[in-house]
């Protein structure tokens, strides 16, 4: 694996740290949060069609430039820190993976372009309650007639589910779990906004009745479909919670040096200072695991991969919790008030621990795995 | 994990490889993973295996041919780390030369200063101590007080170190001396070079806190020196020994960190004979000591990246200690917990196994080479810009 860090990627985050910094700052930020869409569909073309943000680890005979998870982690590290209003996990991280690791050729060649050009907003529904473990008792059930499928349930906290035009979603069939396509006009798909502790990150309940789906895989080629899609969601999460991190120390950091207590900034104060460095040494800690996270899933080994990103959502997870809740605490009665942004990390902080796979779930995988465990050689 | 340097490097791999395997045998291979950065066991065999490197051209890779060095970049440097942390080489005890003294001078020395002094550490022919710390200057280094004054072409030198590691092995020290004595703080010190085979030079060994005598405390009474053996020039000892505890906290981390990740593997080797991985409270801990050990591992890659790509290092390597140092320390804990009673069990006079050994110096870690507490403050003032602590007497 290449681990250096090359020019294209420091001009990548130079170029989309300076687009953020025009379109996802504080006040765009708020106001997002407070429409249902919770994105701004001119912002998201942009993105795609001038920067080409969304497609960068999609090939470029699916309408992408063909990089890889390495420079689209770049992409999540800097939405993580603008906490970027925008359903790029849910289509860039999560849909484009699904899609990319299936092989329905007509499916791919019809909304990979789309993607990565910020045409469309795709999404995947991987359980019924919205938990980690894929395809519990809560999934929908898909019935064949005919050769139609359709499908009929219910599935909650879907990201983006409201602005998705393309839904993915997992349904259990007489062969396992299944791997369907529905599209947004489909019979008796009922869509309704899900309010949500973390504003920036909008969520869906999503009602099937007899829905008409197209079956892109079933069994175990849609376990390892999945699979491959939940690991590189939870690599790009792990990122963007890095990024985060880096956000909330820097806004700490900032603020310990300008409030005065006792006639000193508070930063010079060591119970204060000793806090922001143990932030620091949080952050770069998440840093270092999104990375190896990223360079395992460009490395193309599905076991290394799904380590890596287990680690990444441990370490990650925690470092953005505690990191949010020490900027608070730095900030003071201010850092507690609706008006300052400490609270809106906090709050991204608990959504992304809590989305693909709780701390505590990634740790039982890890421990599941340290068993044959082999030596590093 | 493999850790993939590229293919151009692959031929030196295997050079590497090869070498270690027709040379780790014997009493080396009976040794393996021996040693560590305040463990002094197995002293002489380690030093016989320093000799055996030497001899292989492995010692100073990076340094320049000129004085003994190998002249390669710090790729290769790093490679070789990781190969020979791979085949649990034993842990070198000539550190003090290898890593400190030696890039020092390097850096910072006179050209006569490295004609004399290099090619000695790379042949392990001479070994270094270093006086820094004192009774009343520990992580307060400025305060020092051992003074040294000029008496015709020598320096001559009193005062007490302390906690100098393997002094009692020492040939030379390297000391922070106080060479203008109407000087304050970090102004008027010097960084001088001091046999130690004379009658002003008293080393008495310490016992640690396992035992042994590692560390040592050095008592200066008229020991002297030439004239010319001090580094940077009089006046510069505090840039020069600063310069030097930044080595000491950068590429010195790694070799150590690496013998982490082999704890790690042991510590989960233990877990499941022991069937700790079914409880889960232990379970939740032995996860997460393994992690910090893959952590610690990235963390170094991306700073080794920077460093070969000729860019300064990030933030991250600034926190690399502290991290390090607190969790392998969690790791120590953990290792006797699941090892269950008998891990308190010692052998006669004291003999420690590697767990214990392991457990109980660890807690030097976060004391040697600037304290977590002046970790964090580095962290905080040099790496985050916070204001430094209004002190009694600026130094500037």
């Amino acid at each position: 694996m290449d681990f250096t860090v090359s020019a294209e990627q420091d001009e990548l985050r130079q170029v989309v740290r300076a687009f953020l910094g025009r379109h996802s700052a504080e006040p765009q930020v708020r106001a997002l949060m407070a429409t249902d869409l919770g994105y701004d569909p001119a912002v998201w073309r942009r993105m795609g069609g001038e920067l080409g943000l969304q497609g960068l680890a999609v090939p470029e005979k699916y309408g992408g430039s063909g990089f890889g998870p390495v420079e689209l982690g770049v992409v999540f590290e800097e939405a993580g820190r603008a906490l970027l209003c925008a359903p790029l996990l849910s289509s860039a991280g999560l849909a484009a993976s699904v899609l990319l690791a299936c092989d329905d050729e007509d499916v791919r060649a019809d909304v990979l372009p789309r993607i990565a050009r910020g045409w469309s907003v795709a999404t995947v529904a991987v359980t019924g309650d919205g938990s980690w473990a894929p395809v519990g008792a809560a999934a929908p059930v898909a019935e064949a007639r005919a050769g139609a499928w359709t499908v009929t349930g219910e599935l909650t906290c879907v990201l983006d589910g409201l602005a998705a035009d393309v839904v993915l979603l997992v349904a259990r069939t007489p062969d396992g779990p299944g791997l369907f396509l529905v599209s947004p006009g489909a019979a008796g798909l009922g869509r309704v906004a899900l309010p949500t502790m973390d504003q920036t990150r909008k969520q869906a309940r999503l009602t099937l009745a007899g829905t008409p789906a197209r079956l892109l895989a079933a069994g175990d080629a849609a376990r390892q479909i999945l699979g491959r899609a939940l690991t590189a969601g939870a690599a790009y999460l792990a990122a963007e919670q890095a990024g985060a991190a880096a956000a909330a120390t820097e806004s700490a950091v900032g603020y310990a040096k300008l409030r005065v207590q006792y006639g000193r900034p508070i930063g010079s104060f060591q119970g204060v200072k000793h806090k922001c460095a143990d932030m620091l040494v949080r952050v770069e800690a998440a840093r270092s695991a999104a990375a190896a996270a990223l360079w395992a899933l460009a490395g193309g080994d599905d076991e290394e991969a799904a380590v890596a990103a287990s680690v990444a959502q441990v370490v990650c997870s925690d470092a953005l919790v505690r990191v949010a809740c020490d900027s608070i605490q730095v900030h003071g009665g201010i850092g507690f008030t609706w008006e300052h942004p400490a609270h809106l990390y906090l709050k991204r902080a608990k959504s992304s621990e809590l989305l693909l796979g709780t701390p505590s779930q990634h740790r039982e995988l890890l421990a599941a795995r340290l068993a044959p465990l082999t030596p590093a050689t | 994990m493999r850790v993939d340097f590229g293919a151009a490097v692959e031929p030196w791999r295997a050079e590497i490889r090869t070498w270690l395997a027709e040379h780790l045998v014997g009493e080396f291979a009976r040794h393996l993973g021996v040693g560590g950065p305040t463990d002094a066991e197995a002293w002489e065999l380690r030093l016989a295996w320093d000799r055996e490197l030497a001899a292989g051209g492995w010692l100073g890779l990076t340094w320049p041919t000129e004085y003994g060095g190998r002249g390669l970049g710090l790729l290769e440097e790093v490679v070789f780390e990781y190969e020979y942390a791979r085949a649990r080489a034993p842990y070198r005890a000539t550190t003090n030369g290898l890593d400190l003294l030696g890039p020092m001078l390097l850096a910072m020395g006179s050209s006569a200063q490295k004609q004399r002094f290099v090619p000695p550490i790379l042949e392990v022919r001479e070994l270094w101590g270093q006086g820094f710390s004192e009774p009343g200057a520990g992580s307060d280094l400025a305060a020092v007080s051992t003074r040294a004054r000029l008496d015709g072409d020598e320096w001559v030198v009193d005062g007490q170190k302390v906690w100098t590691s393997f002094g009692t092995e020492a040939d030379w020290l390297y000391v922070l001396a106080r060479t203008d004595p109407e000087s304050r703080r970090h102004r008027g010190l010097s960084m001088l070079l001091l046999p130690t085979g004379q009658p002003g030079v008293e080393v008495r060994p310490i016992r640690n806190l396992a035992g042994a005598g590692e560390f040592a405390e050095v008592f200066l009474a008229g020991a002297r020196t030439g004239a010319d053996l001090v580094v940077g020039g009089p006046g510069e000892g505090w840039r020069v020994a600063m310069g030097a505890l930044s080595i000491e906290r950068g590429a010195t981390l790694l070799p150590q960190q690496l013998g982490f990740e082999r704890e790690a593997e042991e510590l989960v080797q233990l877990a499941r004979e022991r069937g700790a991985l079914d409880d889960p409270m232990l379970r939740r801990r032995i996860v997460d000591a393994w992690i910090s050990v893959r952590v610690m591992r990235t963390t170094n890659l991306r700073t080794v990246a920077e460093l070969v790509a000729g860019r300064r290092p990030g933030a991250q390597a600034a926190t690399s200690k502290l991290y390090a140092s607190t969790h392998h320390q969690r790791l120590g804990h953990l290792a006797m917990e699941i090892a269950g009673p008998a891990a308190q069990v010692v052998a006669e006079d004291y003999g420690l196994d590697r767990r214990q050994r392991g457990f109980l110096l660890s807690l030097a870690e976060t004391i040697y080479g600037g304290s977590s507490e002046i970790q964090r403050n580095l962290i905080g003032e040099q790496v985050l810009g916070l204001p430094r602590d209004p002190r009694p007497e600026s130094p500037s």
